[in-house]
């Protein structure tokens, strides 16, 4: 039985020790230089006491980021990867809730790491990589592993304007990525193009079963996702096979006529999942490579990947919906309704997650852990936890599951899940703002944010960019004299809507 | 308004501090993000009535007022 996600690099090293396991457009690193790395980066941080605890990864997105990631696991510590756009702030957050002593950068980081509010050791990747392997420490690390201690902590919106750490554990990577692989067929001759940032769990999908299998990951140059001819070209070019993208990226290229271009022409694994897919951008995907196996995936950050897969084996008509499908083998999904009990087929009801993947809770937060990790309210006997999605969905006939809406004000949005609380939250921060509410107008795309204060647009939009990551930033705002409120004097995002509707119109009209 | 001062205004309101007169690499220095650029696009086809496709998704296009303009009144024309 597997113990530790290290085993999977330790296999492949012996097998395919010189094939490429990471690469992007300025380095690459094979198997073997890979595993010699991460375990160069594990007995410095042994030899500096640093053990059970959070390790900052402050770094960009490359295949020496990576390296850093499982460095820290084989020093039997956790990593904490950090997002360089991230405001300085945000950072500051996070450092306090993990109390991390080290903290790891590159050389392009160096700087912006070394002005941070950070008092711990910064540590420069290249020069941990070059140091000697310490067999006797790490095998003592390694002897003490057990499969339920954490080796991330992925900090997700926290809708208190705090951001909340997930706590990942060895067990529920190994089962989601065992699961993963048989959904999507995954071997060694996997050729993964990934888009996903490294400080969000979708990596994951790429990442660790490249490892188990002795695949290959290309880490697709970020502004490639601007020109999509450029980026159909891109995959092509490194013959990748394997894509687990958010559906954004998928239309980024579906929507302009790329197809009338160039067609991926290795491309026949395609997951997709964080977000609904037009059915009409889907449908031309699945025209053009009818070959291909298209799938689309469900789960949070807080069951470790993907909870759920649906096989998407034929085109759909304008107005349904694709369903998230089926809960993966060894995961069980519960529809609880508000009071308590399981609902039926047909029924809406919220989607809770049961089973190993379920992750330790919000690292150094009790009480928002609490709130979302529960007692299975079907089983009285023992203690059991579940986690609450906030989610709401129902089985459909055929024993699928369909997602219908959130419970709260949790959006996704350019593929990226955002609380709106922590947008409204941060921009009560700015002094002149009196009160503020965000709403998001799902089929724009568009966060509008409302408020009252004595601040024009422009500087408040300055303030926020320091505040908040880039993709969290509003794209309207509309200042008032008050904000409207419903009869019970909570605030009114119904007419919000109106009124931005509204204001719409007449600037259409006027132009 | 002209199709230029159009552009210009969409431009001014997602960056206000940029002279848009003298820039000539918005997307290459990373001034117009992959935020912006989706934004933009959405709104020059609703105010133009234009189609904008992958073939034009190239850098230059996109690098400065004056190429943004040549190429929506290119796309009116056609």
């Amino acid at each position: 039985m597997q113990s530790n996600v290290l085993e999977y690099i330790e296999e492949t090293v012996t097998r395919v020790p010189d094939k490429v396991a990471f690469a992007d457009d300025k380095e690459q690193l094979t198997f073997s230089a890979f595993y010699h790395g991460a375990r160069a980066i594990g007995s410095c941080l042994a030899a500096r006491g640093i053990y059970k605890e959070a390790v900052l990864i402050y770094m960009e997105k490359s295949p020496s980021a990576i390296q850093a990631f499982f460095g820290t696991i084989y020093g039997g510590c956790y990593y904490v990867p950090l997002d360089e756009e991230m405001p300085a702030r945000r950072i500051d957050l996070i450092i306090e809730s993990t109390r991390a002593r080290v903290l790891i950068c590159d050389e392009d980081t160096r700087e912006k790491a070394e002005k941070l509010n950070f008092e711990g050791e910064i540590l420069l990747a290249s020069e941990l990589v070059q140091t000697a392997e310490d067999a006797v420490a790490l095998g003592r690390i390694r002897d003490n592993a057990i499969d339920t201690d954490p080796i991330y902590v992925l900090f997700t919106s926290g809708s208190t304007g705090v951001p909340k750490g997930v706590v990942g554990h060895h067990r529920g990577v190994i089962d989601y990525i065992d699961q993963l692989s048989d959904v999507l067929e995954l071997d060694e001759n996997t050729v993964f193009g990934n888009q996903a940032p490294l400080y969000f769990d979708a990596c994951m999908k790429e990442m660790y079963p490249t490892m188990k299998y002795g695949a290959t990951t290309y880490l697709i140059p970020k502004q490639l996702f601007l020109f999509p001819i450029k980026l159909v070209e891109y995959l092509n070019e490194h013959k990748i096979n394997t894509v687990c993208w958010v559906v954004s990226a998928l239309t980024m290229i579906s929507a302009f006529g790329t197809f009338d271009e160039v067609v991926p022409e290795y491309l026949h694994t395609i997951a997709f999942g964080s977000e609904v897919f037009p059915i009409k951008q889907f449908n031309l995907w699945k025209e053009t490579l009818p070959e291909a196996k298209f799938t689309n995936l469900y789960g949070p950050t807080e069951c470790t990947g993907m909870s759920c897969y649906y096989h998407a084996e034929h085109t759909f008509e304008i107005g349904d919906v694709i369903p998230i499908g089926k809960p993966f083998h060894n995961t069980e999904i519960l529809l609880i309704k508000e009071d308590g009990t399981e609902a039926e087929p047909g029924e809406e009801g919220e989607i809770c997650i049961r089973g190993t993947c379920v992750t330790h809770g919000y690292y150094n937060n009790p009480e928002k852990t609490a709130e979302v990790f529960v007692q299975n309210p079907l089983n009285p006997y023992y203690p059991e936890r579940i986690y609450k999605t906030g989610d709401i969905g129902k089985w459909n006939g055929q024993g699928e599951l369909l997602f219908i809406s959130r419970k709260d004000y949790q959006i996704k949005h350019m593929g990226h899940r955002i609380e709106l609380g922590e947008i409204d939250a941060n921009v009560t921060l700015v002094e002149e703002v009196k009160t503020c509410c965000s709403i998001y107008m799902k089929e724009e795309g568009k966060i509008v944010l409302f408020y009252v204060g004595d601040i024009d647009k422009r500087s408040l939009t300055k303030a926020l960019k320091e505040k908040l990551p880039r993709y969290m930033l509003p794209n309207v705002m509309i200042a008032l004299e008050q904000l409207p409120l419903t009869a019970n004097g909570k605030m009114n995002r119904l007419e919000m809507e109106n009124i931005y509707t509204q204001q719409k119109e007449s600037r259409r009209k006027k132009s | 308004m002209s199709t230029r001062e159009t552009i210009l205004d969409i431009l001014e309101e997602m960056h206000s501090d940029v002279d848009y007169d003298t820039e000539d690499k918005l997307v290459t220095n990373k001034i117009l993000d992959s935020f912006d650029l989706v934004s933009l696009v959405t709104e020059l086809s609703d105010e133009f009535d234009i189609q904008i496709t992958a073939k034009d998704f190239v850098e230059e296009n996109f690098n400065s007022l004056d190429t943004l303009t040549a190429m929506v009144e290119r796309l009116m024309e056609e």
